[in-house]
């Protein structure tokens, strides 16, 4: 086959991105705090500035633990969408301010994806930032970049967590404190730290009874005023020891049973050990991040076009060690469940076959599948938590990790008898909330993609069938498949 | 030759395939890799099992349905495959495909609208048809490249990963050792499928191999009802359903770039997620409304054909090269038995693979990649 090759491959990238729909000086993902408070600032300084937050997410997403771990505790309200909007309206006035500075706010609008070119990457027309909302997705262009992501929930794993009534405190915070809109009514609360005082304070001034709270140290970990705010209300703190079980029926968890075998009632089983500073689309953008025990994990590096702010660049720093406090959590939760205690609830894992690198239950497993371990893997190298999930699919699943992932880190390192900082980070990818494929879809599609679309490389010698080629069909089938490519 | 020890640089589905069946004649097998077994494209693909194109075909096509049992770990393959056309121009592309499966005596039924959405319950009503291969099928590649590693190991192999070759000894006209930065291995053969970077290694043995590496991206999404047949694409997108029921699919437009000794510095994926998104939501219109959940890119190495290289060179003699032009994962049943043959008895015993062979390139201008358009964007 003659090709006559013109400097120019038809089906490369090159040239056949959209641009971004529009451009902004500053781009605020996140309207907590500190992001709002970013976006004032830059608007007052006289950029253009446009402030997104994802919340209100449907009630769907918040089914799926997006972005908080919401455990099933949502009350129906979380449905009525703009109930919900008019909610975070009155929970931030500073929303108004921003807005009034010139800051364009966009609430329900997920970021999901940030974009520069930069390592493996050059085709990229302007540096982009993915929204979306509940209607389409688009880009939008930046001259630099604000995260004020916040921090997500630590879920830890016991018997009996994979049902509702199982959440995280800054859920709980959430549906509290902004939406109204959290359906338990006693909740127990696992940890001590002030993110756990703080959480039971709050939930006994909104008048939720508190059946107390679980410590696995020999002493509450918090600041002694919180510590005392709470012995004032009442309220006890289980020392040295952990949630044995959760017990539960169809609407989820009605008790807890403690190591110690006291039984608690309640319908919710707060998980108060920590929050995890959301760095998904930094990690997601390939930008630097370093584990900060003390900030609350991994948190970004910094750069000049992408800062972060607020608790997504780490928890405010009191000299607490918040990865040995997990740690030791994890340790004693792992020593009094059986191995058949589910970790990633998306697909099911349990932490045999998680520390078992077995696959799923749909597959087979032959004697020599059995035979393999954790241990057999980690004679060929250190623990990835990557190389994990493709084998166990453990955080593989819908809910992207945010369950599982630091869980399945932890529970590594014990395994491998590793520090924390040993594991790498199991990578985050774009979209780094899920996104339904009729809504992050394209429809407008830049003509010169269109063009340039080929199943693979377009190249037209690639997939002539042996037989054929040097006899009349090789002809035909670049006619036929390949048409103008290197003609 | 048994009992002899080959060296494999390069710990992906070929290399570690040819590993295996090496250990399956008895051969002391070493294989050497930068990182994790499996990590860049064997690991990064649609898991596509249909090269029906290759001289490698027949016995691909015989292999895959005996691998689980032959590693003795999953590897999720299923048979056969429907492509979906969305176009009348891809209908009529397909059509002709299908004719040419026909005359090459490939087994394929052209399916009407309602043929295809009786096969394919995801299908919608908007396509112009469809054609079933009864051939081929797919697999999941994570899962197969390392059992590609096990079931070599379970023979006595030597997997050493964040290994990463650097050089070479030679003498007598031959390679003696492979050298990496903590150790030399002794060898009596050498295997080079080391992807992308199997360019600049046979640099220095003076061997020049045509290579120009390219990013290509995916998309999956949250599980889907199962289908009876998972191999469905068509509207020029590549990709399955998988056993768990998530639907993987790519295609589209591809960046050429530049890989350094350690290959890819990076891995990104681009918005072009959304142009994927766009075009799987019309492939599978009743799963248009499931979550997207990740997207990846993986880095595939072309030859300026785009068929493989897969050649015993004769200086040094003793060894064989292997880079597989994005078709790797599907073929390497088959590859990893011609690189077995050519290692032990210097000819592929089932197939002829001349084609195949470097020579193709002699004569090759100096600059192939500017001429085709393959240079990274600067």
């Amino acid at each position: 086959m003659e090709l006559n090759f013109t400097g120019t491959d038809l089906c490369a990238i090159n040239g056949t991105r959209s641009p971004a729909e529009a451009h902004y000086g500053v781009v605020v993902i996140g309207a907590g705090r500190s992001g709002t408070a970013a976006a004032i600032e830059a608007a007052k300084a006289g950029s253009s500035v446009l402030l997104v937050d994802e919340n209100p997410v449907s009630g769907a997403l918040m089914g799926n633990d997006v972005p908080l771990y919401f455990g099933g505790r949502m009350t129906a309200a979380t449905q009525n969408s703009e109930r919900m909007l008019e909610a975070i309206f009155m929970s931030a006035p500073a929303l108004e301010q921003a807005m009034e500075a010139g800051a364009e706010v966009l609430l329900g609008t997920s970021a999901w994806g940030v974009y520069r070119n930069g390592p493996g990457v050059a085709s990229l027309p302007d540096q982009v930032v993915g929204l979306a909302d509940s209607a389409r997705s688009w880009l939008v262009g930046f001259d630099r970049i604000v995260l004020a992501t916040g921090a997500r929930d630590l879920a830890l794993a016991f018997p009996g967590w994979n049902q509702p009534g199982v959440m995280g405190a800054a859920a709980l915070r959430m549906l509290l404190t902004r939406y109204d809109a959290f359906a338990g009514r006693r909740v127990l609360v696992l940890g001590s730290h002030d993110l756990a005082l703080e959480s039971v304070l709050l939930a006994h001034e909104r008048g939720l009874e508190v059946a107390g709270l679980i410590e696995v140290r020999d002493a509450p970990q918090g600041s002694a005023d919180l510590v005392a705010q709470v012995a004032a209300a009442g309220i006890a703190i289980h020392c040295g020891q952990t949630i044995a079980s959760a017990k539960g029926g169809i609407e989820g968890v009605t008790a807890a049973t403690l190591t110690s075998g006291e039984v608690i009632a309640c319908d919710t089983i707060c998980v108060a050990v920590g929050l995890v500073p959301s760095i998904e689309l930094v990690d997601a953008m390939h930008g630097p991040r370093a584990l900060n025990p003390a900030r609350g994990g991994y948190i970004p590096a910094g750069g000049e076009t992408v800062s972060a702010v607020g608790s997504c660049a780490g928890l405010a720093d009191t000299g607490f060690d918040h990865i040995a406090y997990r740690m030791e959590w994890m340790r004693a939760l792992a020593a009094i469940s059986a191995p058949d205690t589910i970790i990633c609830q998306c697909e099911e894992v349990t932490r045999a076959d998680l520390l078992g690198v077995q696959p799923p239950n749909y597959l087979s497993r032959p004697a020599p599948m059995c035979a393999r371990s954790l241990e057999t893997l980690l004679e060929d190298g250190p623990p990835n938590p990557d190389q994990i999930k493709r084998l166990t699919r453990a955080g593989m699943g819908v809910c992207q990790g945010r369950r599982c992932r630091d869980q399945v880190a932890m529970l590594l390192a014990i395994a491998a008898d590793q520090p924390f900082g040993m594991i790498p980070l199991a990578t985050h990818r774009a979209p780094v909330r899920p996104i339904p494929l009729k809504i992050i879809a394209d429809w407008h599609e830049n003509e010169a993609m269109t063009a340039a679309w080929d199943v693979w490389f377009g190249i037209p010698t690639q997939w002539v069938p042996v037989q054929d080629i040097g006899t009349r069909h090789e002809g035909e089938h670049r006619e036929m498949l390949y048409t103008g490519m290197y003609e | 030759m048994s009992g002899a020890e080959v060296v494999i640089v390069g710990g992906g589905v070929t290399g570690l395939s040819a590993g295996w069946w090496l250990a399956r004649s008895g051969v002391k097998v070493t294989v050497l890799d930068k990182g994790i077994v499996g990590w860049e494209a064997s690991g990064r693909n649609g898991g596509g099992a249909s090269h029906y194109q290759s001289p490698l075909f027949d016995e691909e096509h015989r292999l895959w349905p005996q691998m689980d049992e032959l590693l003795g770990y999953p590897t999720e393959h299923q048979k056969e495959r429907i492509i979906i056309a969305m176009t009348e121009r891809q209908w009529e592309q397909y059509r002709f495909v299908a004719e040419r499966h026909q005359r090459l005596g490939h087994p394929v039924d052209v399916l009407d609208v309602k043929q295809v959405q009786d096969a394919v319950p995801l299908a919608g009503d908007k396509c112009f048809g469809g054609v079933h291969y009864r051939f081929g099928g797919h697999a999941n590649p994570q899962r197969t490249a390392q059992a590609y590693a096990w079931a070599l190991q379970d023979l006595g192999g030597t997997i050493n990963q964040h290994e990463a070759v650097t050089s070479f000894e030679t003498a007598g006209g031959k390679v003696t050792a492979v050298k990496t930065a903590v150790a030399s291995y002794g060898c009596d053969s050498v295997v080079v499928a080391a992807g992308p970077q199997t360019a600049a290694l046979m640099a220095q043995l003076g061997i020049d191999v045509p290579l120009a590496p390219a990013r290509a991206e995916m998309i999956i999404t949250e599980p889907a009802p199962m289908m009876p047949i998972g191999g469905v694409d068509g509207h020029k997108l590549y990709g399955r359903q998988t056993m768990r029921g998530n639907l993987a699919y790519g295609g589209g437009p591809h960046e050429w770039i530049d890989v350094g000794e350690m290959g890819p510095a990076a891995r990104p994926s681009t918005p072009l997620m959304r142009n994927l998104a766009s075009r799987l939501a019309e492939l599978l219109p009743k799963a248009a409304h499931l979550n997207v959940i990740r997207s990846w890119a993986g880095v595939i190495e072309n030859s300026p054909d785009g068929r493989p290289i897969i050649d015993r060179l004769t200086s040094p003699d003793n060894v064989v090269i292997a880079s597989m032009s994005g078709v790797g994962f599907g073929l390497s049943p088959a590859s990893g038995h011609a690189i077995r043959d050519l290692v032990l008895d210097g000819a592929c015993s089932f197939a002829d693979i001349s084609i195949l062979g470097l020579s193709r390139f002699a004569n090759l201008e100096a600059d192939w990649r500017e001429r085709r358009g393959w240079m990274p964007i600067a």
